[in-house]
């Protein structure tokens, strides 16, 4: 082992070790950007439709961000118990605010003479809300998605007070061996990087308008 | 060009949908919270295949009374008729899949390719991907933008011409009987907007469609209309006649104010050069006996005699030593400059001859033959006489 307790030997023997807490990482991040996006959604389209229910709807979200992450996992214990549960509940409840938050920024900024002509044309409200309201928030709604995705790599690091395991779980076991906090920390800085890139590949994908200018 | 012509009501566009006719019955609309109406008591009717304009100042209603025809403002009082029947027994989805619809911004989707652009309306409609395809790839040729190169491209990629050209064709896509149209060359450059008011003009010489123009500028009004509307502060009906009515007869101050003090000068847009009864020259060509040249100069409206080639073009005037001796030598005073054509309205054609020395001008046909003269004096006689038999669309018909 070397002085300073970096040992690259000791890290590939105890490789093994990270996979477990690797996967239940990456099952709490993204089960619950799915579930926060799918209610994120929801509400955004209720706040699109019903201007009045944007601001509490924002405003709520915004209270369960700014709830401590580790009161938050103790708080849901009586309820959800001990376990992943309760993890994913908190995770999502926090991925909602950066998702609704660019919904709504994303669904407000479709120009005006863009929807007149729409409705001139006679689409409805739902087709006008699928066919071009949605499409052209994308960009933004991408980008909240990126938001969410990358923080809540970085909350599920506090899943294991809640008893979900994950990376947390390896760090905190372990803290004054760098070695293992090198190791850990650095699959979380990875599954980060990993996710943002996969969701921009995605967005390039199903965007390709953006990039289109006057050649 | 009124509603009892026969030819008129029955004209059909090339797709074979029949033009509808428009009429606006005591039209009101009070917007909530307002005092004033924005549209006050506004009867109008169109005959099926004309284009109306409305114009006026800014904030009188037009936009409002154009929108109240396919619901995007809903009428407070009155009625509107389309095709003879009332807009509000149909639901507002329905009856603007029927309307075409251009706006100043245009309003393309700026996610979808053009061809999707121009696609929306059959689509909402259930129309096949092949009729689709033959639709997008026809009207795309209409506008005379070439299908290969436009198809794929979004509207970003396209300028701002181009991108009105492809609002008004997808506004076309189901040929619709009625189009309404607010303010659609407002946001384009002088230059260009001369040319698409052009191009639509000679578009609607096939297609026939009612149209409802909105514009606040009272030449493009003049130009484009069979007849224009035009609106007072409130959304009171000035005067509803036909361009040259107008100019002739300006119902009040309102309207005459609007117009312009030169309204003389505006009517020599409505005009063409052949709608004049032009004067003859007496034609001659090289080598004819002076004796012919002198018959003809006692006949003729103009006393100097046309040199013109074997085909009939005209070459130059002839000066008098030209026709002294026994035959006619090619002699010329000045040459047949500026000629006019038949098509030129009377306001460009009057520039070129201000602009030459005899001041008249050699009127030629599309071969470039030589079939009159024209002169500031009979230029003169075309503002203050007859009024002219055809304007709009018409005019250009020919
Ligand atoms: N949605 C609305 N609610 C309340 N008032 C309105 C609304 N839309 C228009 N108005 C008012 O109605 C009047 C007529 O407006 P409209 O847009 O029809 O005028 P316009 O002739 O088209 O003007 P412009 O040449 O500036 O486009 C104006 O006084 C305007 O402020
Ligand atoms: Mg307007």
């Amino acid at each position: 082992m070397a002085e300073n307790g970096f040992c690259p030997e000791w890290i590939v023997q105890n490789w093994d070790r990270y996979v477990d807490p690797f996967f239940q990482h990456v099952l709490l991040t993204v089960v619950s950007v799915v579930i926060g996006f799918a209610i994120a959604a929801v509400m955004a389209v209720v706040a699109h439709r019903r201007r009045r229910l944007n601001g509490p709807l924002v405003g709520l979200t915004e209270v369960l961000y700014t709830i401590p992450s580790p009161a938050a996992f103790l708080l849901l214990l009586p309820f959800t118990g001990f376990g992943t549960v309760s993890a994913l509940i908190a995770l999502t409840a926090y991925s909602l605010n950066a998702m609704l938050r660019s919904m709504v920024t994303g669904l407000a900024g479709v120009p005006e003479d863009i929807k007149d002509s729409a409705r001139g044309m006679g689409l409805t409200e739902r087709q006008l809300l699928w066919k071009v309201e949605l499409p052209l928030a994308l960009p933004e709604i991408f980008a909240g998605l990126r938001i969410a995705s990358v923080t809540t790599v970085g909350l599920a690091t506090l899943a294991f007070l809640a008893g979900a395991g994950g990376l947390g779980e390896s760090i905190e076991s372990q803290i004054s061996f760098k070695s293992n906090v090198v190791v850990a920390g650095g699959l979380c800085v990875l599954l980060a990087v990993a996710l943002d890139s996969l969701i921009r590949t995605l967005q390039k994908a199903s965007t390709p308008w953006t990039r289109a200018r006057l050649t | 060009m009124n509603a009892s012509d026969p030819a008129q009501t029955s004209t059909a566009s090339p797709a074979g949908r029949q033009a509808a006719t428009l009429e606006l019955r005591d039209v009101v609309k009070l917007y909530p919270g307002q005092e004033e109406p924005a549209v006050d008591h506004l009867s109008l009717e169109v005959p099926a295949g004309e284009i109306c304009v409305l114009v006026g100042p800014s904030g009188c209603g037009k936009t409002t009374a154009m929108r109240m025809v396919n619901r995007m403002v809903e009428i407070t009082d009155g009625d509107i008729l389309v095709g003879g029947q009332s807009v509000t027994d149909r639901t507002p989805y329905e009856l603007r899949r029927e309307i075409g619809y251009v706006i100043q911004q245009v309003g393309l989707f700026p996610h979808l390719t053009i061809a999707d652009n121009i696609a929306t309306v059959p689509k909402l409609l259930g129309w096949d991907r092949d009729r689709i395809a033959a639709r997008v790839e026809e009207l795309l040729q209409l506008v005379q933008l070439d299908p290969e190169q436009t198809r794929d491209r979004y509207p970003a990629q396209l300028s701002g011409g181009q991108r009105q050209r492809i609002g008004v064709a997808r506004a076309l896509a189901t040929d619709p009987p009625l189009m309404l149209m607010d303010e659609p060359f407002g946001a384009i450059d002088p230059i260009n907007r001369e040319r698409l008011q052009n191009e639509f003009l000679r578009l609607q010489v096939e297609l026939r469609k009612t149209i409802v123009f909105v514009t606040h500028d009272i030449d493009e009004a003049i130009k484009m209309g069979d007849r224009i509307a035009i609106l007072k502060q409130g959304g009171r009906l000035a005067q509803y006649a036909e361009p040259a009515e107008l100019l002739m007869n300006p119902a009040d101050e309102f309207v005459k104010d609007f117009v312009g003090n030169d309204r003389a000068l505006k009517r020599l847009a409505l005009q063409r050069v052949r709608d004049i009864d032009l004067w003859q020259a007496p034609m001659v060509r090289k080598g004819e006996t002076t004796a012919s040249v002198r018959q003809k100069l006692e006949k003729a409206d103009v006393k100097i005699p046309l040199l013109v080639d074997e085909d009939g073009c005209p070459i130059g005037w002839l000066s008098d030593r030209a026709y002294a001796g026994e035959e006619v030598k090619a002699d010329l005073r000045s040459r047949a400059e500026p000629t006019v054509e038949m098509d030129d309205i009377l306001r460009d054609a009057l520039a070129d001859l201000l602009g030459s020395e005899l001041q008249y001008g050699v009127v030629v046909d599309e071969q470039g033959r030589a079939t009159g003269v024209l002169s500031i004096e009979l230029v003169g006689q075309g503002v203050h006489g007859v009024a002219p038999a055809r304007t709009g669309a018409d005019a250009l018909a020919t």
